[in-house]
């Protein structure tokens, strides 16, 4: 046991020293989500209608944080993928270290990644007008909706890297999390979509964190219930956990 | 330790439709160095998984440091190193954040992984670049980071899968003084490669695969054979004549080559062929001893040769 919280330390240690040796690549990677935001928030933002009223801003922000959570899944993809293409993993499961310290190495690396972005996020939220309006504790309760679906993805993006082997498979998994992040109700609202595209977007497990957090922050726009913020991920735990420990085990 | 440090007994591993390991034997005496030959797809590589614990044998059983790969794979792992074929380092680290980060989860403890670290970078002339990321490393110093890492706990057995591939020679000669010192310091080495130089320098033993199966195995010189008496003759039609003679001073079937001019056979005794050779042979443009080399041997062995 304290063997496993030892060698988990000094994994998640090993992310922090990169963290520290390149900080530019940290910073451009907490970077990406705020320019997207501005992107919305003033480019298209003119543009686009909250069903039931209110600003655009309040209703993007929660959107915002939802999409920041989704794309953490490339990051864990790009980092587990790298260490099985250059043979880390191997030298790692050559050692007197358990998977399970492999893997909880990696994600609460990536959850710390995780809340440190949503940190920035909700800053440069607050920045450009967004608030919360029901109170703190049910503002909690949505930050902690969001990291319950990063951590999710998390092990979607551990499972996907373990099989790819490569991070030259990066693409493919881009090409996969764009359409679930847009054909959500992260930017627009479902109900402007055609009917079927709709109704897609609303089945989206991340319109599902959106919607609870919209509701929970008190923002316009589609609320929702809790319920299926939390089924979604844990559904999605229920099935990559053990997808991703045995893939890890039984690497050829 | 006692008895071999490696042990295999009918090793199998089958891919999809594939036979990668075909009941292959092996045993390694503590100490030596092991070279495993074989061309591209042999099997060498799938052998060094199975016995670093990384891939399970479909059948049969292996033994590393006197622990079964599969049972007690936990208590192999704490006596080996495998540096692969890939520098397996985190390039977004220091050499030194690299191996005290290896070091630590081998269970050495701060300090400790920190003074080996320290120590390992000295011995593999990484002192002066061990605080660079190692992705400004060139190929020879990833490979020696490689090697350090593989040594951080002074393992009872390495596993080297082709250790110098890609590497000038002077970086190979490096890898292989350092190869020579760990098994100086009683370190088992089981060596993949692929250039028979390497097998010849440094191998106490030698095993060869090919299609996953063992088609020879024994020392360097056992494997190379007898020495060899060539002859060039300056007329074609002196070739039959020196055939006959050669099959009769020979240890085997001579072999021709019409277009040389030359025969060439296996012989035992060196100074009694040559003077017979020379006495009966009267228009003879050459005539020359030599040790077969090891790519002849490995040439002939996996039936690539002429």
């Amino acid at each position: 046991m304290t063997a496993y919280v030892m060698d988990s330390w000094t994994l998640t240690r090993r992310t922090l020293l990169q963290w520290r040796n390149q900080p530019a690549q940290l910073g451009l990677g907490l970077l990406f989500p705020v320019m997207v935001l501005l992107m919305f928030a003033y480019l298209f933002g003119g543009a686009m209608s909250v069903p039931g009223g209110g600003g655009y801003r309040e209703f993007l922000l929660p959107g915002m944080f939802v999409l920041t959570m989704a794309f953490g899944l490339e990051s864990t993809f790009q980092a587990v993928s790298t260490d099985a293409g250059r043979g880390v993993t191997d030298r790692f499961r050559t050692m007197p270290i358990s998977a399970a310290a492999v893997l909880t190495g990696r994600t609460v690396a990536d959850m710390l990644n995780a809340v440190v972005s949503l940190t920035v996020l909700i800053a440069c939220g607050l920045a450009v007008g967004w608030r919360w309006h029901e109170g703190a504790v049910n503002a909690l309760l949505a930050v902690g909706l969001l990291l319950l679906l990063r951590y999710a993805l998390l092990w979607v993006g551990i499972w996907l890297a373990l099989v790819a082997g490569k991070p030259e498979m990066l693409m493919a998994v881009q090409i996969l999390v764009w359409p679930l992040a847009f054909l959500s109700s992260v930017f627009t609202a479902p109900d402007t979509m055609p009917g079927w595209l709709g109704t897609i977007a609303t089945w989206n497990p991340l319109s599902a964190t959106a919607s609870a957090t919209r509701e929970l922050f008190g923002n316009p726009g589609p609320g929702g219930e809790l319920w299926p913020a939390v089924g979604w991920p844990a559904v999605t735990l229920a099935v990559f956990v053990p997808l991703a420990v045995r893939r890890y085990r039984r690497l050829t | 330790m006692r008895g071999p440090a490696i042990e295999a007994t009918g090793l199998t591993r089958r891919f999809r439709d594939t036979t990668a390991l075909d009941h292959v034997d092996l045993s390694v005496p503590a100490g030596t160095v092991h070279g495993l030959l074989g061309p591209n797809g042999a099997g060498k590589t799938t052998a060094v998984r199975i016995l670093s614990t990384l891939l399970r044998p479909d059948a049969g059983t292996a033994r590393v440091a006197g622990h079964d790969v599969v049972r007690e794979a936990d208590r192999v792992r704490a006596r080996i190193g495998l540096v692969g074929q890939r520098a397996a380092v985190d390039e977004e680290l220091s050499g030194r954040q690299n191996l005290e980060m290896f070091g630590r989860l081998h269970h050495l403890g701060g300090p400790a992984a920190r003074r080996r670290a320290a120590a390992l970078l000295d011995r593999f002339d990484l002192a002066t670049a061990a605080d660079k990321p190692a992705s400004t490393y060139s190929g020879g110093m990833r490979r020696r980071l490689d090697l350090a890492a593989g040594l951080l706990i002074g393992p009872a057995v390495l596993f080297l899968d082709e250790p110098t591939i890609g590497l000038d020679p002077r970086g190979r000669n490096e890898v292989w003084r350092e190869i020579r010192a760990l098994v100086a310091d009683g370190t088992t080495v089981l060596l993949t490669t692929q250039y028979l130089e390497e097998a010849d320098q440094l191998a106490d033993g030698l095993t060869v695969l090919d299609h996953g199966r063992v088609i020879a195995a024994g020392t360097p010189d056992e494997l190379k054979g007898a020495d060899h008496l060539d002859v060039v003759v300056r007329a074609a039609e002196q070739v039959a004549k020196a055939a006959e003679l050669l099959a009769r001073i020979g240890t085997g079937e001579p072999r021709i080559d019409p277009d040389q001019r030359r025969v060439s056979v296996a012989i035992a005794d060196r100074v009694a062929a040559l003077t017979s050779a020379a006495r009966e042979l009267t228009d003879v443009e050459d005539i020359s001893l030599r040790r077969p080399t090891l790519d002849e041997a490995f040439l002939q062995l996996t039936g690539k040769g002429r």
